[in-house]
């Protein structure tokens, strides 16, 4: 091509030259653009579609139907039908959550049990990184592959494991009776302290494994520099340690606040019939209620209660990083 | 043996027997399991001394360093501080702070909250923290940087501030592991003179942990060399070079070239040492009886090299050829081969810009040097 256009000016052969340059440029622009457009094709297939169709849903009314709710699209509406569709769609749903307390009591409980849970997690979890982290490099492999053993197992087998261990004729009652610490067996098995066992026990390692991470980074010598200009351990723990530590400390905290809010499985099999928490509210609004809609916009709140902290949360991170550079 | 002293004309402590030790190490082992960083080893320091611990790496040095600290207790033998045994005491009550070879600077915290925090741990008053972070900072030349984080900060700076965070608090003794060890060597030539200024000025004890020995010769009052554990000798850096108690010693610092051979005859403090067929007369004798092996060490720079048999009866001259030279501008360096295959080493200053005596490769050439130039080695 740039031969055929060849011209007599030798700017112009320069950029005729340069041409060759610039196509490989523009193919590798659009090659880079492509390798973003991925991930964020698959957001939107398998994240906002289906959170959109969610909120649709969240819209709608309950029918007896398959599915169960009004209206539903179809491509032989046409455009003035759409629209008229659009119409029968309303907020309703969510007015209805506020004016049922036990919907607001579920949200509270939810995010007060999983606010406790990644409190106690963050206190049990925090030793055991710090462990790992001083563990001779020999036996750091080991430690991290204990802490990600119980993945190879399900979940769900996992959490009835607990209730054989927390039932009142369970292991745990038959030890401590045996060992004669306790008279009568103890009630855990259907309490939030069973909730609390099983969420801790369960997400443990999303708390380790981002605490070990900036824990073995921290250079040992900072505390011992510590110590030599007059902390005690403790302090040199508190003013040192933690506060390098803190974006695994946040990380490590939302990777088990957000989906222990949002937990199905453990207060369904541990809590028993009182507890209430979100993720159960939504699950009976499904399948017992069958109540499509209300389940949604159960859904779509949980959503909006998670991503805000989230959001906020990124904010600060990024403020924090501008203001280290 | 003329004087070979301090060169602080009048500090020279380790010299009067009636002058009380500062810090005392006494038979100090140190096992880690089956290895023995530190083998029974017993050393004076005194107060306002500049002390280096001068070894190759592994030699128990930084281990010594770092016992003095508190972060190590001794296994067996104990440390005292100006009387006070030091066993038991954690390192956060110690009148002692290090300056750490990684600097161990708080990476969340400022240029000044680096240098402030060993006050503020003693609950010093903010005014008065102020102020002596403001000292510390014009002290090491870092007012402009009182509030970078220590990311923001080039290696030379680190330094500085490590050094200025470890005298805020004025210990007693300052501890420098490695000290110098990551700067560049032109920085650190300046911070080596800098940090004698400023431990004269502040009057302090400094004891630096260092591989490096003209960072060692350069610095210290006295230097003890450390080898395997042990303290092989413990002197003023010139003592060091030209004094050397031992083939290791002598070895270590500097280059030096060393004959073997047997006293052939001894008295009145001189000796005449056979070496192969090269007897060298030495005005420096040892207790080292006739027959015995001894070595006769000597530097380089003292050896003499012409074309020619020098004449005088004084000197120890022996024939050779050139076989390898070295021009490095000031100096040249010559690698002379004697004829029975030993090579020694010779160096010239080039304090003329033409020489008449012109050596070059192949050349046969004649190596001389005086009675006390070397030293007579039994170990």
């Amino acid at each position: 091509m740039a031969d055929l256009l060849a011209p007599a000016t030798e700017t112009a052969s320069a950029s005729a030259r340069a041409r060759p340059g610039m196509a490989r440029m523009i193919r590798n622009a659009l090659l880079g653009r492509m390798v973003i457009v991925v991930p964020y094709l698959w957001l939107l297939v398998f994240f906002l579609v289906p959170f959109l169709i969610v909120f649709k849903i969240s819209l709608s009314t309950t029918a007896i139907a398959m599915p169960p709710y009004t209206p539903t699209f179809g491509f032989e509406d046409g455009i003035s039908g759409l629209i008229a569709k659009f119409g029968e769609m309303s907020l309703d749903n969510y007015v209805w959550l506020t004016e049922d307390a036990l919907y607001f009591n579920a949200y509270v409980s939810s995010i007060v049990i999983a606010a406790v849970s990644t409190m106690i997690t963050l206190i049990v979890g925090f030793p055991v990184a710090y462990g790992m982290a001083r563990a001779p490099a020999s036996l750091r492999p080991t430690l991290l592959m204990l802490v990600i053993l119980p993945f190879w197992t399900s979940f769900l087998i996992r959490v009835y494991a607990w209730i054989g261990i927390l039932k009142p004729e369970g292991l745990l009652n038959q030890f401590l009776l045996f060992v004669g610490i306790i008279d009568e067996p103890l009630i855990i098995l259907n309490t939030h302290t069973a909730i609390f066992i099983g969420i801790v026990y369960s997400y443990l390692p999303f708390m380790v494994l981002p605490l070990y991470s900036s824990l073995e980074k921290m250079d040992y010598s900072l505390i011992e520099a510590a110590q030599d200009l007059g902390c005690p351990p403790i302090t040199a723990f508190w003013k040192i340690t933690f506060p390098l530590a803190l974006p695994g400390v946040l990380a490590g905290c939302l990777l088990v606040f957000i989906p222990a809010v949002g937990e199905f499985v453990i207060p369904d099999l541990l809590g028993g019939s009182q507890t209430l928490m979100i993720g159960k509210t939504l699950w009976n609004e499904f399948f017992n209620n069958r109540d499509w809609p209300v389940s949604s916009a159960v859904a779509v709140i949980l959503l909006l209660i998670l991503v805000v902290p989230i959001m906020l949360f990124q904010q600060a991170q990024a403020r924090a990083q501008e203001k280290g550079r | 043996m003329k004087s070979l002293g301090s060169i602080r004309r009048s500090f020279a402590p380790w010299a009067d027997p009636a002058a009380k030790p500062y810090i005392l190490f006494e038979n100090v082992t140190k096992k880690f399991g089956d290895f023995v960083a530190v083998d029974d080893l017993s050393l004076s320091l005194f107060e306002r001394e500049f002390f280096a611990l001068l070894g190759a790496s592994g030699c128990g040095k930084s281990t010594l360093l770092r016992m003095l600290a508190g972060f190590e207790e001794p296994t067996s033998g104990r440390i005292l501080l100006d009387g006070q045994d030091l066993r038991g005491i954690p390192p956060y009550r110690r009148p002692v702070n290090m300056m750490f070879q990684s600097y161990a600077l708080f990476p969340h915290m400022t240029v000044e909250q680096n240098i402030a925090f060993g006050l503020k741990q003693d609950g010093m008053p903010k005014p008065e923290i102020a102020e002596r972070v403001g000292a510390m900072l014009k002290l090491v030349k870092l007012e402009p940087f009182a509030r970078r984080k220590p990311h923001q900060l080039s290696g030379g700076q680190r330094q500085r501030v490590a050094l200025a965070r470890s005298l805020a608090k004025r210990p007693k003794v300052l501890l420098l592991d490695e000290p110098l060890g990551a700067l560049d060597k032109k920085l650190r030539e300046e911070t080596q003179f800098e940090l004698m200024d400023l431990q004269q000025e502040l009057g302090l004890t400094f004891i630096v942990v260092t591989h490096d020995q003209e960072e060692a010769m350069t610095m210290a009052d006295r230097i003890a060399i450390m080898d395997r554990g042990t303290v092989k000798q413990v002197a003023t850096p010139a003592e060091i070079y030209e004094a050397p108690n031992s083939r290791f010693v002598a070895d270590f610092v500097g280059s030096v070239n060393l004959f073997e051979g047997q006293v052939s005859s001894a008295g009145n403090g001189a000796m005449t040492i056979a070496s192969n067929g090269f007897a060298i007369r030495s005005a420096n004798g040892s207790e080292a009886g006739t027959g015995s092996t001894v070595w006769f060490a000597i530097r380089p720079e003292k050896i003499r090299v012409a074309s020619r048999k020098p004449v005088g009866a004084e000197a120890n001259a022996i024939e050779g050829e050139v076989y390898d030279i070295a021009y490095l501008g000031d100096m040249t360096i010559y690698h002379i081969r004697l004829d029975d295959g030993r090579i020694v080493k010779a160096s010239t200053m080039n304090s003329a810009r033409v020489s008449e005596d012109v050596l070059t490769w192949n050349d046969r050439a004649w190596i001389s040097f005086d009675r006390d130039a070397g030293v007579v080695l039994t170990a």
